[in-house]
């Protein structure tokens, strides 16, 4: 196993990667900003290391400091988290390059993935169902373009080759609009993603995002661990998951489940990941994969058993999978609420003092968070400060403990998003299941 | 020293008045005065794991840092993470002696990071102080090197 693994990221992620180092006997290095001297983790690790000023760019994203942090203090990995640069191939590849392991898969994998037409072309041929596309980039050949988008039947998607996670994105509904859209997204993506390559999809109008979980160990052999459902979504970001995903019967989730293995096989994939696919009538449309270790992952942790990060880092050492897929069985019903540092109407972000913290428990209630009362929310990050994920035999008591949870759980001195989760969990169309990636903003929409 | 210590000295600290404790054991000291915070020093190494954490309390206040006791005087802090290395090479003396006048852009010393050798430059005229690091000690972004009057 490691002897000693650099936690190269912050907040709950960076709890959760210590906490599962520790059960395995690997020693812990906290880099962190100066922002950051007193987060949970950083208390808690062996060793800790300033790596810069507050702003990510000169701590989390700062790849000299983070190194050098690994030399200095001898350690043998780096884990990456999510966010940041986890999916960045430059970092992964220097962590390589400076005789440290990186948490995760190589950076070729990383940068494949990363280009999301490249992405689609490989699992096309991977054999994973895809949306109906330009499968390439679009060019400047307008009529092309317009013959494309006839092809595959408007409405259309545009999105930036370079994007991602819900950004650089265009839905054209009519020829009309179609070549001004093209070129305002090109124009978009050059601006934030230096990467002008845009291609377009089918647009579909009410899917579900379903994803899928692996763990590929990096010698020829991968698992799935069965799908999440992150529909409920506000501005691409997802606000509430779930496991398994209402409606998908086992045999489907072992045939999609056995494509994405194949897939990661096919591109010699190592570690976890998950594949991303909108959901609709019953047909699965591959839309990006995510090479890293996600923010829903305790869900998926909670109906299998399995520990991700324990995972990630067996695989990181060499060692085998602590399971084969015949191990994998999916029992009961697991929903995670994100609990934001915002206002629940407005969104703005809420950082601050926490003067009062109280959090839930009991039989099938999780608490994933590095506060603590009189823990100050820094404002240079994401607002996300915890995640409370509950397990019930089936989705009805997994509804009712989140209710408990949600009631019980305090965080006074900042505002937070846990009435807007109240509102979820008791609004019929969540509880009914199987609701599409619109149906939050929607009913946002209805409350104003 | 554990946190059971630590509890037990604070305890003392409250129950009998007095001001200021300070207790030394080997290497390590705390030293806990009213008005708050617990004082915890380690070896220099800024690497020493933070023994004062509340690491299981579950009303816990804001948690003692493992920090020198405070410095007075113009700090010059590393500007990034490395190892310390008071001398261009190994058998070359030290670029800096406590005592010694420097002036604003001479070297004071190298930070290695990743094979390269970053010099640290005085940025104000005056006399070493102190040295708050030793040669090969691992260096953290800001952390203070030394102090100049």
């Amino acid at each position: 196993m490691l002897d000693k693994v650099v936690i190269a990221n912050r907040g709950e992620i960076a709890l959760r990667i210590l906490r599962a180092c520790k059960e395995l006997g690997i020693k812990t290095v906290a880099v962190h900003s100066t922002a950051d001297k007193n987060l949970k983790h950083v208390l808690l690790a062996d060793e800790t290391i300033c790596i810069g000023k507050a702003p990510a760019m000169e701590s989390y994203l700062n790849i000299p400091s983070i190194i050098t942090a690994a030399e200095v203090t001898n350690a043998v990995a780096i884990h990456p988290g999510y966010g940041f640069l986890a999916e960045n191939a430059d970092f992964a590849e220097q962590v390589e390059q400076s005789g440290f392991a990186f948490i995760g898969p190589k950076a070729e994998s990383i940068r494949i993935m990363g280009d999301k037409v490249a992405a689609i072309q490989a699992m096309k041929s991977a054999g994973v169902p895809c949306v109906p596309g330009s499968d390439g980039p679009l060019t400047d050949d307008d009529e092309l373009n317009k013959a494309h988008a006839k092809r595959i039947g408007y409405p259309v998607i545009v999105k930036a080759a370079g994007g991602g996670g819900g950004r650089g994105m265009r839905v054209v509904r009519n020829e009309e609009e179609l070549i001004d859209s093209i070129n305002l997204t090109k124009k978009e993506a050059g601006a934030f993603f230096k990467n002008e390559m845009v291609y377009m999809e089918k647009f579909l109008e009410n899917p579900r995002h379903v994803e899928i979980q692996i763990v590929a160990d990096g010698q020829g052999g991968a698992i799935h661990l069965g799908e999440r459902d992150c529909s409920m979504q506000r501005r691409h970001q997802k606000v509430v998951e779930e496991a398994p995903a209402p409606g998908i019967t086992p045999e489907m989730r072992a045939k999609i489940g056995e494509r994405c293995c194949n897939a990661c096989i096919e591109i010699n994939y190592r570690g976890a990941g998950t594949f991303e696919f909108l959901y609709e009538n019953g047909e699965f449309y591959f839309i990006e994969m995510n090479t890293r270790i996600q923010v829903e992952h305790p869900v998926t942790e909670m109906i299998t058993g399995i520990d991700l990060i324990k995972e990630q880092l067996r695989v990181a050492a060499g060692l085998p999978l602590s399971c084969t897929q015949d191990d994998i069985k999916i029992s009961g019903h697991s929903i995670e609420c994100r609990i934001n540092a915002e206002d629940p109407r407005t969104f703005i972000p809420s950082p601050g003092k926490i003067t009062r913290f109280h959090p839930p428990g009991g039989l099938g209630v999780r608490w994933d968070s590095h506060i603590y009362a009189d823990y100050s929310v820094p404002p240079h990050y994401d607002s996300m400060i915890g995640k409370l994920i509950t397990w019930g035999d089936n989705r009805d008591v997994a509804i009712a403990r989140m209710r408990n949870a949600l009631s019980e759980l305090v965080i006074d001195g900042i505002k937070t998003n846990i009435t807007l989760h109240q509102d979820i969990l008791d609004d019929q169309g969540f509880v009914n299941g199987g609701a599409n990636i619109h149906y939050l903003e929607h009913k946002l929409a209805e409350l104003e | 020293m554990d946190i059971r210590k630590i509890k037990k000295l604070i305890e003392l600290v409250e129950e009998s008045g007095i001001n200021e404790l300070e207790i030394s054991e080997g290497e390590e000291s705390v030293r806990i005065s009213r008005g708050g915070s617990v004082v915890a020093s380690a070896p220099v190494v800024q690497a020493a794991p933070v023994a004062a954490a509340p690491v299981a309390a579950p009303v816990a206040t804001a948690p003692a840092e493992a920090a020198a006791p405070a410095l007075s005087g113009h700090i010059v802090r590393s500007p990034m993470v490395g190892t310390f290395y008071a001398s261009a090479s190994p058998d070359a003396p030290a670029f800096v002696e406590a005592g010694q006048h420097v002036n604003a852009g001479d070297t004071l010393c190298i930070v290695e990071a990743m094979k390269m050798m970053n010099q640290i430059e005085a940025d104000k005229s005056g006399v070493i102080k102190e040295i708050l690091v030793q040669n090969e000690d691992a260096i953290e972004f800001d952390q203070p090197l030394f102090i100049i009057e």
